[in-house]
């Protein structure tokens, strides 16, 4: 009796004792990760995070003050990237769409509500919209981000944001009905 | 091979063949003793612009013009894509939009055409002589001729006939398997115009500078066998028929060339990296009109079939015929279709609208019962196996399910998501009626939908640096500018000091003087 | 005309289904489950009903709290099937509650706590068996002569009290299994030699005139069963083959060396518990591998395991552990057993051209 709660306190011990030195000796510096964050964000300063430019959306990330999915131009693919380096919890800091796939969204200009006044596209982080003085400007849906900057300039309120138009190049089927197997739900009008 | 190659009883396909697979009711019988009907010029003609794989043509006609028969309506744009004719003579009434026959139903630009319906050639390609032809003058033909792939693919075929350049060819593959169940189009092209394929598979044959022709015809087409036997010289060249196993899907180009070589063509590559370059029969007799005839891509052979078509047949309809059109010619419908197919029913797109046409690619318009489709309740999967025992490709369809279901796109992608050839197999024999093989198209255009965003935030990424950079190249051309004024200021100023000074010393250099004096 | 579905190709479907898979190994169950019900008499008839009925009433239970469609999920046979195999390993006489019990067990247990149908880890029925032979290792192992339940055997109100009275009431009931016989014999230091002569002719073992499991005690009918299946194409023929090839590889081996600690294969194979397992436990779909390679594994492995179980455990039978304790590898065995990609080398590269065709 004696010699079993000997042996397995002295093994206690022990084990404990090595685990104490590796930790000491093994121990690996954590780099600063503002970087490395800053990095993976757009890098267009577009301030749809609340903060002012992507270094500041980092730092907030980091301290913990801002949810992983605080930039929407990144989308959920940035939010999981975030998650893996930061190692938070998605659900946390009211990340409400994070784990949902937000369809992408782009400006878009109603030609007449347009004056052509060049705001606009001054205030583009991508020089997404083009134009000229008194001229309707458009938008080139490939290099939008649909940060936002735009619609906050616009003194007519012509522009919107709207879900990227599907065209037959980048459609695709719809999940099936993932209710189809529990509930008696049918899955014929799901596509 | 040549050895193997004799004919007799012993089957050399058998020895090869691929795994997997599977044996659906092929239903040819509805429509495989029916002749190639000439489908009449519908009232309105509807020739979308996007008929293959690649970029849309560019139209080049407008709204109110008159148009002849086969005169070009619209131009290539880029390698990748293929001129578009007009079906027939009358009058372009719209150039503009219209429902893509394609199941998204997305608008795709058309040309619509009112026939006059006297059906008037314009002036044709000028004609060739294979015999003394370039292969570079063929392929021109046919990329003039607007041919694409006719077995579902619609890859342009130029494009694969100018693969001399790139790989060092041995053989051509007609493939006339036609696995797909219910269609019979190539069947009866085969029994009726076999002297005339054989003439296009010559004249392929010699575009891409082979000798080998192999015709491939699964061995439920006796018919079309023994048509293709009677007529195997092609061009001077003798044609091998091959019966290959009626086995679904063995008209897949890559399960093809093994069942007929034994060779695998490598993941991601082509069939032309084994020396085999592989075109439909239905393609075939497109070139040898093309090339003999100068008579472009402008109509086809379609099945009309399914339960619900109240008298299924092959029709030689124009490109742009609309599909109720069809399904009238063949008598309606007798019951309420439960789908409605454009192509097989293994592979063939399902449409809502039944006013689309047809293009180029589509061999078959069916109008399936319930009682063919089905279509039962969805169950949980069993693991039963049977998906991985059918799967062609050899992968884990089930596995691809689950994985896809609990959203790991990027597990699924690791194990062969991507090479899933959409075949359908797996989806057909799920004894749980799983939706596998729309559940893994889902994944793959949600991962390329990924990837192109990610794609275009990288883009977006260097047009913001880029347009930093501009903004601080500017403000550092004003600050640089500034400094330059205002060093040139100062310097100003020194040299007015200077001369100041000069001036001074000079006066008092004088002054000096004139007091020493 | 009303709009035709838009769902993804392929829009035709083979004949084959989950009921009719079920309905199936039904019918090639039913010859060994008829000459059980036959042999055992009406204990046995009402020991069968019950477990099957109970199984069904547990399935609706479960699918009622687990808020699924009752009426599409309890008509896939599979909580039938589920309670047949139970009742066909039970023993014949065992009263009604064990019956419920070991359904109880293996539908809510074995299948619905996993998830329901297709998500369980383990085989139900062998779930169930495992419990009882531990928690009730007197009633799992009361076996009788199959004699008594012949035409000459107990009358129908007799039967009733023996299920439903616990009033087995008749002396000659404790009669052995071949297998127990067998090992308590080994056990006592009998030669293998007087052992053999002992349990009787193995023609009898293999065609069922034995004590033994409600429907395990005819290897034959069993086989036929399995043939069956194999045939109609709802199980293929590895896991069976590898099954029954490693006990008789194994057995043979060990009955080389060592005739007189070891019984000679065929009093393996022609055990009733074996067929049953090779063909109609070991190849459930759901804890089985899906590979052909991965089944052979797996086969294997529960060959070996019941081989090393009979010979040196504490059971005298081992099919129940052994099917567990592979159930418990399948999910490692299907991941690191995988069919190689059209293309693409095992390792998943592509291939390379100019290697072997």
């Amino acid at each position: 009796m004696l010699s079993a709660v000997a042996s397995m306190s002295a093994m206690g011990l022990g084990l404990g004792l090595l685990l104490g030195l590796a930790a000491r000796k093994f121990h690996v510096e954590t780099p600063p990760i503002v970087d490395e964050i800053e990095r993976l964000l757009p890098g267009t300063n577009c301030g749809q995070c609340g903060f002012p430019g992507c270094r500041a959306g980092a730092e907030a990330l980091v301290e913990g003050t801002a949810p992983v999915s605080l930039c929407p131009p990144g989308g959920r693919e940035l939010a999981m990237e975030l998650v893996q380096i930061t190692g938070a919890d998605l659900d946390a800091g009211g990340a409400r769409d994070a784990r949902e796939d937000v369809p992408q969204m782009v400006a878009f200009i109603f030609e007449d509500h347009c004056t052509g006044c060049t705001k606009c596209f001054k205030r583009c982080p991508t020089d997404a919209i083009v134009g000229a003085n008194r001229q309707i400007h458009t938008v080139i849906t490939d290099a939008c981000i649909g940060c936002d900057a735009c619609i906050e300039v616009c003194p007519t309120e012509a522009i919107i944001l709207r879900p990227k138009p599907r065209t037959m190049r980048n459609w695709y089927w719809d999940k099936p009905d993932p209710e189809a197997d529990g509930g008696d739900l049918d899955m014929r009008r799901s596509a | 091979m040549s050895i193997l190659s004799f004919s007799g009883r012993f089957d050399p396909a058998r020895l090869f063949s691929f795994k997997g697979g599977i044996h659906p009711e092929t239903c040819k019988f509805l429509s495989a003793d029916c002749a190639i009907e000439d489908m009449p010029i519908p009232a309105l003609i509807r020739v979308p612009l996007q008929q293959h794989i690649g970029v849309e043509a560019e139209p080049v006609v407008a709204r109110g013009d008159l148009v002849l028969k086969g005169q070009l309506i619209g131009k290539a744009r880029g390698p990748v894509s293929s001129n578009i004719h007009a079906p027939t003579s009358g009058q372009v009434i719209a150039v503009g939009h219209f429902i893509a026959p394609h199941p998204s139903g997305l608008p795709v630009p058309t040309i619509t055409i009112r026939p006059d319906g006297e059906d008037r050639w314009g002036p044709r390609l000028p004609r060739l002589h294979p015999e003394s032809a370039t292969p570079e003058q063929i392929a021109a033909q046919v990329a003039e001729a607007g041919i694409v792939g006719m077995g579902g693919a619609t890859f342009p075929s130029a494009v694969k006939l100018n693969l001399r350049a790139k790989y060092d060819l041995q053989t051509l593959v007609i493939n006339a398997a036609e696995c797909e169940p219910y269609l019979t189009c190539d069947d009866r092209l085969m029994r009726e115009r076999a002297e005339e394929i054989a003439d296009g598979a010559g004249i392929m044959a010699k575009a891409l500078g082979v000798s080998e022709i192999i015709v491939a015809i699964e061995a439920n087409k006796p018919q079309a066998i023994e048509a293709m036997q009677r007529h195997k010289i092609a061009l001077g060249h003798i044609m091998r028929i091959k019966t290959v196993p009626a086995q679904y899907p063995m008209g897949s180009e890559k399960h093809l060339v093994k069942t007929l070589t034994g060779k695998e063509t490598p993941a991601r590559a082509l069939t032309a990296e084994l020396g085999v370059v592989v075109h439909n029969a239905a393609t075939a007799h497109a070139v040898h009109l093309a090339v003999r005839y100068g008579e472009p891509s402008i109509s086809r052979v379609v099945t009309v079939s399914g339960r619900a078509v109240a008298r299924p047949a092959n029709l030689r309809a124009l490109i742009g015929t609309p599909v109720s059109d069809l399904i009238a010619h063949c008598g309606g419908l007798v019951e309420d279709p439960e789908r409605l197919l454009l192509g097989g029913p293994m592979m063939g797109q399902p449409i809502q609208n039944p006013r689309v046409p047809i293009v180029k690619g589509t061999g078959g318009v069916l109008a399936l019962s319930e009682r063919e489709t089905r279509e039962r309740d969805v169950m949980p999967c069993i693991r039963c196996g049977l998906c991985v025992q059918v799967c062609p490709m050899g992968l884990t369809p089930f596995e691809l399910n689950t994985r896809i279901e609990a959203g790991d796109l990027e597990g699924a992608a690791k194990v062969g998501l991507l090479d899933c050839i959409n075949c359908g197999c797996c989806s057909f024999t799920c004894p749980s009626n799983r939706p596998l093989v729309q559940t893994i198209q889902y994944a793959k255009g949600k991962l390329a939908e990924r990837d192109s965003r990610k794609h275009q935030q990288e883009q977006a990424k260097r047009l913001a640096e880029a347009r930093t950079a501009r903004h601080e190249a500017i403000a550092e051309a004003k600050r640089a500018a500034m400094a330059r004024r205002k060093a040139e200021m100062d310097a100003n100023k020194k040299r007015e000091a200077e001369a100041e000074a000069l001036v001074a010393g000079a006066v008092e250099a004088i002054k000096s003087k004139e007091a020493a004096k | 005309m009303t709009a035709p579905i838009l769902v993804s190709g392929p829009h035709i479907h083979s004949r084959f289904n989950v009921s009719r898979t079920m309905m199936a190994v039904m019918v090639c169950l039913s010859p060994a489950t008829g000459f059980g019900l036959l042999h055992f008499g009406w204990p046995a008839v009402f020991l069968f009903l019950v477990t099957i009925v109970a199984a069904l009433l547990f399935e609706v239970l479960c699918l009622a709290l687990a808020g699924k469609p009752i009426l599409r999920f309890a008509t896939d046979g599979s909580a039938i099937l589920t309670g047949w195999i139970v009742a066909l390993t039970l023993p014949p006489w065992a009263p009604w509650w064990v019956g419920v019990t070991a359904a109880g067990l293996a539908i809510v247990i074995g299948k619905h706590v996993f998830g329901g149908l297709g998500q369980n880890l383990f085989n139900p029925a062998m779930v169930a068996r495992a419990m009882l032979l531990v928690a009730l290792p007197v009633q799992m192992t009361v076996w009788v002569d199959p004699v008594l339940g012949g035409p000459g055997g107990l009358g129908f109100q007799q039967a009733l009290a023996v299920t439903f009275g616990g009033d087995i009431g008749i002396d000659a009931v404790s009669s052995a299994s071949v297998l127990s016989h067998v090992q308590s014999q080994l056990d006592a230091g009998q030669p293998m030699q007087a052992i053999l002569a002992e349990i009787g002719n193995i023609h009898d073992q293999f065609f069922g005139y034995v004590p033994g499991s409600l429907g395990e005690t005819s290897a034959f009918l069993l086989l036929l069963g399995g043939v069956g299946l194999i045939l109609m194409r709802v199980i293929t023929v590895v896991i069976p083959l590898s099954v029954l090839g490693s006990v008789a590889v194994l057995s043979g081996a060990a009955w080389g060396i060592a005739p007189d600690s070891f019984p000679p294969p065929q009093v393996h194979l022609a055990s009733g518990s074996l067929m049953f397992c090779a063909f109609f436990i070991a190849t459930d779909y759901v804890t089985s591998p899906v590979t052909g390679l991965g089944k052979m594994i797996y086969g294997i492995g529960i060959g070996a395991l019941i081989f090393i179980i009979r010979s040196w455990g504490a059971f005298p039978e081992g099919v129940a552990f052994a099917v567990l304790l592979m159930n418990a590898c399948t999910p490692l065995i299907d991941e690191y057993v995988r069919p190689r990609i059209f293309g693409r080398t095992r390792a998943g590269k592509p291939i390379e051209l100019g290697g072997k065709p």
